[in-house]
């Protein structure tokens, strides 16, 4: 099991260095120099051909990708993620401030996904073809379909322009205000969450329908058993492994949604600070969010992959 | 013919093929929503191909003192901002959302497919190389890095379409390459390789033809995926450039107006809505008729 877990953390940090590479390597490999995107052509006529030189120097931008890179890396090991090449503020700072944002949001999400996802799943899969399989079916598939940022805007036309119930946008801190911030994170909680719900549900159905065909299942039936050992303790057990992989699989689109509601509601999360940091090409950040974000959807996949030995002792980790 | 027949050509080998041809038709229109799905994209197909003869006004064509007006019998449903005409900018819209759809799912089918295959049919150290970076990016959500490499090409149709055809590569390629890694142990691989027939032969004649059914539900699904990503990068800001009409940068052209009009968010929106599900539920048939295994399972 130790093994198991150093070998998988190991796997883990590879994959994070690998996505660093692939992102450093990318971002100066593409074409543009970043100044000429940092600035305007109005602005960029102010600066002398010294002082931009200057400027590169200072950001470090004229020496070779490799020492750059090994350069960043080392900062990173020490925790700074690095400067801004035009502000010159701290990107783990912004980091520091904005991470807990984006986790409270994407984690309440997952939860919801898990909450109401697998329950509608199972209860559809055990009542399957009665219309309360055909209802969650097809609000399943439309889960899946729905664009985020779409449901966020009719969310707020519904709830805070028409009927004024909640704040349209914004995000105040729960230590500051609780019952404001509670608020405003409802609507955003709720758009990130109908695609793990969705898809929960549509995996946990199909999972659950394939256990039901099993051998055992049938052998628990003929012993008699109530339909409710049936189900709690020979299906939904066997029918967990897969869910909790795919569970853990919605982390991605849960940081990727979170993008795109954080720029909906108006909520300075992770996804904002990339967002605005691609916007005015400033590589340290984009650098230094991608890293984090990465970093968090390895290391919870990690956690869910470890998290099976509890769940289903056969797996045994070899 | 009688049954036995039927039977006895079966296991011959020399069954003829309609039957396998209507078995599949059969099953793959068996659902309503599947049906519901494909009528859907045929329209959805006809609507982008004849966008200029169909639309009623020009897509671009502003006029100010029509300016947000609601729907009504000369702008069915209404007019944005500009007094440009919603239809007409939701008709042309569907031409970049099929066109980011095929073009995308084209790339990184094509390069994901190659690097599947190769990563599954000559092993060692190449399949660990391909499938470590495949799993990086595996972690990484699609949209996020769609939006790196949008942002950094600089967006506009051409450039949205290569960074989610790369944004989408690995899935194709690890899906390949398993699908590689199982045929590879064949009989009729091995018989292949027996009568020394070349890699290229044994990867392109054998393997990749029997591979395939599961990679077109996959290319089926992740066109409707392509075009809600297409959608969110446009509404960020990062996708196709504007006047060009497309459905997400729509959504957000309206949402200033949500006050007033919130029609100009609303419509877009549900066009995206409706295109995703058809191709999802296309390939759902697609799964259904394709691997009777799992038939009726989703």
């Amino acid at each position: 099991m130790l093994a198991y877990i150093i070998r998988r953390v190991i796997q883990a940090i590879i994959v994070v260095f690998l996505v660093t590479l692939l992102v450093f390597f990318g971002m100066r490999l593409l074409p543009g120099d970043p100044l000429f995107m940092l600035f305007n052509p109005n602005q960029l006529q102010n600066y002398t051909q010294e002082e931009l030189q200057r400027i590169r120097h200072e950001a470090g931008l004229d020496r070779p990708f490799i020492v750059q890179y090994f350069d960043w890396l080392g900062d990173v090991f020490r925790g700074e993620l690095g400067k801004s090449i035009l502000t010159k503020t701290s990107v783990t700072k912004d980091v520091a401030k904005r991470i807990p944002v984006t986790m409270h949001i994407g984690g309440l999400a997952f939860l919801l996904g898990i909450v109401f996802g697998i329950p509608f799943g199972v209860i559809s899969a055990i009542r399957r073809g009665t219309w309360l399989d055909t209802v969650v079916t097809a609000l399943a598939n439309i889960g899946i379909t729905v664009p985020i940022f779409w449901l966020g805007i009719m969310m707020i036309w519904a709830f805070a322009v028409r009927l004024h119930w909640l704040p349209a946008m914004g995000y105040t801190s729960p230590v500051e205000n609780f019952v404001l911030n509670t608020k405003q994170i409802i609507m955003p909680v709720i758009c990130l969450a109908v695609f793990p719900i969705a898809s929960n549900a549509r995996q946990a159905r199909s999972s659950m329908l394939e256990i039901l065909r099993q051998d055992y299942i049938r052998t628990a039936w003929s012993k008699g058993l109530t339909e409710r050992a049936v189900i709690a303790r020979h299906a939904l057990k066997n029918s967990l492994i897969p869910i909790v992989t795919l569970a853990g699989m919605g982390i991605p689109m849960i940081v990727g949604g979170s993008v795109l509601v954080e720029q909906v509601f108006n909520i300075p999360g992770m996804g904002r600070l990339t967002v605005d940091a691609l916007f005015q090409h400033d590589y340290p950040y984009v650098q230094g969010t991608t890293l984090i974000l990465t970093a968090v959807v390895v290391f919870t996949n990690l956690l869910v992959d470890i998290s099976y030995g509890w769940l289903d002792p056969r797996i045994r980790y070899t | 013919m009688t049954k036995e027949t039927q039977e006895l050509d079966v296991l011959q080998g020399t069954a003829p093929r309609v039957n396998e041809v209507k078995r599949f038709f059969r099953v793959f229109l068996s659902r309503g929503l599947v049906v519901f799905g494909l009528v859907v994209v045929i329209l959805f197909l006809i609507i982008a191909a004849a966008a200029p003869l169909i639309s009623p006004y020009e897509p671009n064509k502003q006029n100010l003192r029509e300016a947000l007006a609601p729907p009504s019998a000369k702008h069915l449903l209404g007019t944005d901002y500009l007094g440009r005409d919603t239809l007409s900018r939701l008709i042309h819209g569907s031409r970049m959302s099929l066109m980011v759809g095929l073009v995308a799912v084209g790339i990184a089918a094509v390069v994901g497919m190659v690097l599947g295959l190769v990563a599954g049919f000559y092993g060692s150290w190449i399949n660990l190389v391909i499938m470590r970076v495949v799993d990086a990016l595996m972690s990484f959500p699609m949209i996020l890095l769609a939006m790196l490499l949008a942002g950094l090409l600089g967006g506009g149709l051409r450039n949205v379409m290569i960074a989610l055809g790369v944004a989408m590569i690995p899935a194709y390629a690890r899906l390949m390459c398993g699908q590689v890694l199982a045929i590879r142990e064949t009989d009729y691989v091995m018989a292949g390789r027996a009568m020394g027939s070349s890699n290229m032969r044994l990867m392109f004649r054998h393997i990749v033809p029997n591979a395939f059914p599961p990679l077109i539900v996959l290319i089926t699904m992740q066109i409707g995926s392509a075009i809600l990503a297409e959608a969110g990068l446009s509404y960020l800001g990062i996708g196709i450039t504007p006047p060009t009409p497309s459905w997400g940068a729509m959504v957000n052209d309206g949402f200033p107006y949500l006050l007033t009009n919130p029609l100009l968010s609303f419509f877009p929106g549900v066009a995206i809505m409706i295109v995703v599900f058809a191709f999802n539920m296309v390939g759902d048939g697609l799964r259904d008729a394709l691997d009777p295994r799992l038939r009726g399972m989703l």
